[in-house]
């Protein structure tokens, strides 16, 4: 699957299946920090992406503003 | 039970939603802090600090959703390219849900830009730019007749500050860490109706509302301390989900009154500032001192605003 990280934009490939939660520990992210996205609708953990997957980890942590 | 699959997990509430019951969960904490801290009355006229994030436009749909009068605020900051960008995002927004935004840019009306600013002034960005945001959002408000300003500080935002100012037991700022400042001599409430939701939640609201944030980060925000903080604390919650939760409403229920009585003498001392009239213990206030410090002129006089997007006409 195609996997797209955001703050450095930067792209992966990964084999599937896998699910979310184990895609997030491979890469070693915090799940409280991201939200994951497949085509344009958000997944939870427990759903197992497939090879065909396109697949994008947005980071939700924001900085400043206080 | 719903039938519907469910987008999101939240650990601290032991539940998967469905984008319909979260984005209602969502309404219902809002709801729920409005209520718990008294933060808007009825008839009271909003105005959300806007900055094309996440936060903000969630923020402002949500009050706008559940009947709120509203309007937006966007300040241009000078920031590059975040700027301009950041600045798009709110105004499409505005105009998507044909919403009254109000533009003010430091630059035009100040002389200086954040970059410049703080460099000029010896301040770290997000200290300049916190102090010229507050200044800002709390002239237009006055002047335009607002009763409170509304800011999208989250639950994670909540407990990283409030994280920081145990950690150095900042007392002060710990006397005001509150969901709600009360208005005084004339400047509005002060109110953070996302306490209640996390970062990731109202990221996941406006995914799910198709509200087209900016996801970049402000290029000024590397190295605050704050990111840090936050990365500290959902490293805590993931082993235990909810610790951020009981962490910033447990200061709340069973500490913050002990730090209050420290500051009411400060707030005794307060006094129009001589230059601009906001209040302030000094006779300059902080931010017409940087801008005297930046500039070499003396900050002062009304703001002048630049409307766009939307007609000001709210849909019914
Ligand atoms: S990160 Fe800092 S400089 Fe950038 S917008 Fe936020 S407070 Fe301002
Ligand atoms: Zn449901
Ligand atoms: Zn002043």
């Amino acid at each position: 699957m195609k996997v797209r990280l955001r703050n450095p934009d930067r792209e992966l490939d990964v084999a599937g299946p896998l699910s979310v939660q184990h895609l997030l520990a491979r890469l070693d992210i915090n799940r409280e920090s991201v939200l994951v996205i497949r085509g344009d609708t958000l997944v939870t953990s427990d759903v197992v992406l497939q090879d065909d997957d396109v697949i994008e980890i947005r980071p939700v942590i924001s900085g400043g503003a206080f | 039970m719903c039938r519907q699959p469910a987008v999101i997990d939240i650990r601290r509430h032991n539940a998967g939603f469905c984008g319909e019951h979260f984005l209602r969960l969502c309404r219902d904490q809002v709801t729920k802090a409005i209520e718990e801290f008294s933060m808007i009355g009825p008839g009271e006229r909003v105005l959300v600090a806007v900055s094309g994030g996440k936060d903000s436009l969630a923020a402002w749909d949500l009050l706008s959703s559940l009947g709120y009068e509203a309007d937006g605020l966007y300040l241009g900051l000078g920031i590059g390219d975040y700027s301009d960008t950041s600045g798009d995002h709110a105004r499409r927004f505005a105009a998507s849900r044909d919403l009254r935004l109000i533009e003010v840019d430091l630059r035009e009306r100040y002389g200086f830009d954040i970059p410049t600013g703080s460099r000029a002034a010896r301040r770290v960005p997000c200290s300049a730019c916190g102090l010229a945001k507050r200044h800002v959002f709390d002239r237009v408000a006055v002047e335009g007749g607002y009763d409170v300003v509304a800011t999208g500080h989250n639950l994670d935002d909540e407990a990283a500050v409030l994280f920081g100012n145990v950690l150095r037991w900042q007392v002060d700022y710990l006397a005001r860490q509150l969901p709600v400042l009360p208005e005084r001599d004339g400047f509005p409430r002060k109110v953070k109706p996302l306490v209640r939701l996390t970062e990731r939640e109202m990221a996941a609201y406006c995914v799910l509302r198709g509200i087209d944030y900016i996801v970049e980060e402000c290029p000024m925000s590397a190295g605050n301390k704050h990111l840090g903080y936050k990365e500290a604390l959902n490293a805590i919650e993931q082993q235990s989900p909810g610790s951020k939760h009981d962490f910033y409403f447990g200061f709340l229920a069973r500490a913050s009154e002990r730090f209050r009585a420290g500051i009411e003498a400060d707030q005794a001392a307060l006094r129009p500032c001589s230059a601009c009239g906001a209040p302030t213990v000094t006779e300059v206030c902080a931010f017409c001192r940087l801008v005297e410090r930046v500039t070499g002129e003396r900050a002062g006089g009304s703001v002048p605003v630049e409307l766009s997007a939307g007609s000001g006409v709210r849909p019914s």
